[in-house]
């Protein structure tokens, strides 16, 4: 009954018993904060827009991008992954989304931030729909935690449109 | 070497009727570790629930060795989300995130293309020869839930099988010799 073999184990499974618990609560005190992201995003020019030879259009634009992220940041966050993606509908897809830029925040002092980019990945439309096309700009966010359950959520910016020729 | 002597002695004082004892609580512990990783299967609707990171490509958000919770929903897949995805002729499942998602207007198909963070460029490189895209079928979940390092237990045990067989026969040692 109290050999060492049954005190270890004992000692060892409450140990982990603990230890979940505590990154169980850690995760759960996350839901309490408080938060008030902001974001803008402005198109500053568009640099390129044309018809590949494949048939799809393809755009490169530059985009001003505004945000305060910081009050997504909690004990439990390790970091935020932001990403803003232009959003739009054609006759052949129900929903686009095409990621143009991204960052992976680490801190809280870096949350706040506004830079001048140019479109990091590739805008290519399946198709040629995107002459004089209205579309959204949407800043997402993807928190990952230290332990315990990710959570995401957007800002979706909406009123943006392409050109009605190509350039 | 008070304890060696005692195990000696408890093995060799083991009778039929422990043994068989024995055998079913052993018996009861695997096949409780079964249920639970079925019914977790069932609750999350994922072949595999849980898995562990294997490479640097999502660092610094998840590290080789930390441990990812799927889910796998009827929710359409949208940008940003963690997917785990199988690729024609890979055996290891992949996690990276989506970049690009195209939904079809009337049969709801998506093609979905998907990049590591911590990689530079998307994985049109890592798909199957001539593949642009990936589809439903070809994704097992989305990540919900993170745990770090835990992981580490698995990866260690598949690279050197020799700590496997010492804990594996170590608990065995315990189970048998224990008196309860």
């Amino acid at each position: 009954m109290h050999s060492f073999g049954y005190r270890a184990n004992a000692l060892l499974t409450f140990a982990v018993t603990a230890l979940a618990f505590i990154c169980a609560i850690a995760s759960f005190s996350d839901k309490f904060s408080n938060q008030n992201p902001s974001a803008e995003i402005q198109i500053l020019n568009i640099n390129r827009f044309k018809k590949q030879s494949r048939g799809n259009d393809e755009v490169s634009l530059t985009l001003d991008i505004a945000a305060d992220l910081q009050s997504l940041f909690t004990w439990n966050t390790k970091q935020i992954f932001a990403f803003v993606a232009a959003e739009y509908e054609t006759p052949k897809n129900s929903l686009n989304q095409v990621s143009l830029w991204d960052a992976i925040i680490p801190a809280k002092e870096n949350a706040k931030f506004r830079i001048q980019v140019s479109n990091k990945y590739r805008f290519i439309d399946q198709g040629h729909n995107l002459r004089g096309k209205e579309f959204n700009l949407t800043l997402h966010w993807h928190v990952m935690p230290k332990t315990g359950k990710m959570f995401a959520d957007k800002i979706v910016m909406s009123g943006y449109s392409l050109p009605d020729a190509y350039r | 070497m008070g304890w060696i002597g005692e195990t000696v002695d408890s093995i060799k004082s083991i009778q039929i009727r422990q043994l068989l004892t024995q055998a079913i609580s052993l018996g009861m512990i695997v096949t409780s570790a079964l249920i639970i990783w079925k019914a977790l299967m069932c609750v999350t609707g994922s072949e595999s629930p849980v898995v562990v990171v294997l490479s640097g490509s999502m660092e610094p958000g998840f590290k080789r060795g930390d441990i990812l919770f799927l889910h796998m929903s009827k929710d359409p897949i949208r940008a940003g989300e963690i997917v785990v995805f199988n690729v024609d002729g890979r055996d290891i499942p992949i996690v990276h995130r989506v970049i690009k998602v195209h939904e079809r207007e009337n049969t709801g198909e998506v093609d979905v293309l998907t990049k590591g963070d911590n990689n530079y460029g998307d994985d049109r490189l890592l798909y199957a020869q001539g593949q642009l895209w990936l589809h439903r079928h070809h994704i097992m979940g989305r990540a919900v839930g993170f745990l770090p390092y835990v992981g580490w237990v698995t990866i260690i045990m598949t690279e050197k099988p020799i700590i496997k067989y010492i804990l594996i026969g170590a608990l065995g040692l315990l189970v048998i010799t224990s008196k309860d």
